[in-house]
């Protein structure tokens, strides 16, 4: 996966609360090999039939501004394929679901979740707006306005190296392996007994 | 001055760095879905660290009949996948010949499998189930569960800690179902977010192994990734003699670890919230999130009096539910029933919803489909098979099935259906499909009468 520090796009609107990860990509497409690309299943039934949907409207956005609990539901990582291979690559809002929000972070997906969500919903309506974000400074443009977003340092790292959990986790492989060896040790019950 | 959370927590930390634990893995269960990790593995030429800790099971699109010759071929390569992928990597598989096949979180219990003071990870967010044992289940994404199989390791950061307390007695068919909906109603869908949720109280105490599992199932509707309950001596009668809980001198050293496995009577909540019994009815979903639920006696809400963020959700789901504000929710009327998953597909859920139904006619078809295999030779040895089959709903095998629609079992689009499910959401059971949640008795109860319906009434005089 390919780092990022900054990033310049067109915002636009998903004026909806609760945007479950059902919704993001129906369960039927989820049988398909990554490699197929997953951005025409993104908000699959909701886009539907709606020749004004907003990603419709505005082919080129990368940054979608949705309203609170974006992400809510299962954990299927899925649903962040289907935003990051439609091209979008944050979604800010006012809240996220816990493991969405791991998920996004782990494929060079920003949630940005920030109690602004509702203004700038309310500033670009219809419309779309330049947008630019920086890793680096935790600070995001957009429609006129300059807001700071709070991003751990840990979520930081990895989407400005591309880093994934394993990357990480290399380092500690003699820990893990004395962790391991005490708990069988001390706590044998602890392993499947047939 | 510990919490359960803490205690669980610490146990399983092996690092700690920029607020990032690393943690053991004790339990590694993955299904179909998993093939996006399992690609993930071959990219980059990893082998699975720990195969003895690492399970399989058919569920997600486990067809729940005719499984000798398998219609869909997305379905045939779906568990062709899994099977191809275990055995390459020498993980055991609970597959769909197995006749101890079934939901991940349905047979991890049953197997013994899942122990107090465990932590189980799986890619499903319904993993807090295991929870109800007093142990730490989480659902992860697919890079996580590659990373577990990888190294048996996981990062997360550390939850806050919040107490959801049930005092008093449940009234007649209030049951688990009925509390996990009353809270995520009251708290909302994203109410719990960023907490690992501890059940305690009267209520949680008196609930079989069955209900916390339930309860702690149904956790992530509240936004909640960890549900838990302290096991006591009701969940060490349920783990003692499964077919991999430890036994000998394994389960008395077990036995002294678990006597630690809860919170201190000091120790602090960063949120604490208290229900009480008198106030949980059996409760329905009216809408299109797990939080739009109400009491069977209740009206539909008037948008016009509800705050303005809620009030536009709310006219969005009654108008893809097809209902009509300030309606009584009792009466509408149902097309089909489903009564099975990982939320309420057990032996006592089986049991609570043929009370209902015995020597009584469904006047809508619905799906019957046990939590497990094993479930379902429990429930014909006590003959529920022929109150369901008499009933006239279809008796079939076991798998996640109607709940989410991938095997092919789907409610058609504008239909509507009474389930024992954990998730309404648009299209969750298929494009269109209006779903109901509620409990297995309250399933059987839409059944007999063809609407949404208070059971009440139709046990009186029943045992």
């Amino acid at each position: 996966m390919a780092g990022w520090t900054t990033h310049e796009g067109e915002a636009v609107v998903l004026d909806r609360r609760d945007v479950d990860t059902d919704q993001l990509i129906p369960a039927r497409f989820m049988s398909a090999s990554r490699s197929e690309g997953y951005g025409r299943f993104l908000l699959h039934d909701l886009r539907e039939g709606d020749a004004d949907f907003p990603l419709d409207r505005h082919p080129g956005a990368s940054v979608l501004i949705a309203g609170p609990n974006f992400g809510c539901g299962s954990s299927r990582e899925a649903a962040v394929y289907a935003l990051v291979d439609a091209g979008i690559r944050v979604v800010v809002a006012e809240s996220f679901a816990d493991i969405f929000a791991g998920n996004a972070v782990n494929n060079g997906l920003l949630p940005i979740a920030t109690p602004e969500a509702a203004a700038l919903r309310a500033a670009i309506g219809r419309g779309a707006a330049p947008a630019r974000v920086d890793l680096a400074t935790r600070r995001l443009n957009v429609a006129g306005q300059e807001l700071g977003f709070a991003l751990s340092e840990t979520a930081q790292a990895k989407l400005i190296n591309g880093w994934d959990d394993v990357d990480l986790t290399r380092a500690h492989a003699g820990d893990i392996r004395n962790f391991r060896d005490r708990r069988k040790t001390d706590h044998a019950w602890a392993w499947p007994s047939a | 001055m510990a919490t359960l959370l803490d205690k669980l927590w610490s146990a399983h930390e092996i690092k700690a760095e920029h607020g990032q634990s690393l943690l053991w893995v004790d339990r590694h269960l993955v299904h179909e879905g998993s093939h996006h990790a399992f690609a993930k593995l071959a990219e980059r030429g990893l082998e699975v660290s720990e195969p003895g800790l690492t399970f399989g099971v058919a569920d997600h699109y486990a067809p729940t009949r005719n499984r000798d010759r398998i219609e869909d071929p997305q379905v045939a390569v779906m568990l062709e996948r899994l099977e191809a992928n275990c055995s390459r990597h020498g993980i055991r598989l609970f597959g769909l010949r197995d006749p101890r096949q079934g939901i991940v979180h349905v047979i991890g219990p049953e197997q013994g499998l899942t122990l107090p003071g465990l932590l189980i990870n799986c890619g499903d967010s319904h993993t807090s189930t295991h929870g109800a044992f007093g142990a730490l289940g989480f659902g992860i994404g697919a890079t996580q569960v590659a990373h577990v199989l990888a190294t048996q390791t996981v990062w997360q950061a550390k939850p806050r800690a919040m107490r959801i307390r049930f005092e008093g007695e449940a009234g007649l068919a209030v049951t688990a179902k009925d509390m996990a909906l009353h809270w995520v109603s009251q708290l909302g869908t994203g109410g719990a977010a960023g907490h690992a949720v501890e059940y305690a109280g009267s209520a949680v105490r008196a609930l079989s192994m069955e209900g916390r599992m339930t309860l702690c199932n149904l956790s992530i509707e509240g936004g909640a990734r960890f549900g838990m309950v302290a096991p006591d001596a009701v969940t060490l009668a349920y783990v003692k003699g499964r077919p991999m809980a430890p036994s000998g001198a394994d389960w008395d050293a077990a036995e002294v670890d678990w006597q630690t496995l809860h919170s201190d009577a000091d120790a602090s909540f960063d949120r604490d919230v208290s229900f009480d019994m008198a106030e949980v009815a059996p409760t329905v979903t009216w809408g299109t999130t797990p939080d739009q639920a109400l009491p069977i006696g209740a009206s539909l809400p008037d948008p016009a009096r509800l705050d303005a963020t809620q009030a536009e959700a709310a006219r969005d789901a009654m108008d893809y539910m097809g209902l009509t504000p300030g309606r009584p929710l009792e009466g509408t009327p149902v097309d089909q029933v489903f009564l099975g998953s990982c939320t309420n597909g057990r032996i006592d859920d089986l049991r609570a919803a043929a009370a209902v139904l015995r020597g009584r006619k469904a006047k809508v078809p619905g799906l019957v489909s046990p939590g497990s295999m094993l479930v379902k030779q429990q429930a014909e040895q006590e003959r529920l098979d022929k109150v369901f089959i008499e009933a006239g709903l279809e008796w079939t095998g076991s798998g996640c099935s109607m709940c989410v629609g991938m095997n092919g079992d789907l409610v058609a689009p504008g239909k509507r259906c009474a389930s024992s499910t954990n998730r309404n959401f648009r299209g969750r059971q298929g494009k269109g499909a209006r779903t109901h949640l509620m409990s297995p008795a309250m399933v059987a109860a839409a059944a007999v009468t063809g609407t949404l319906t208070d059971v009440r009434p139709l046990l009186e005089g029943r045992g």
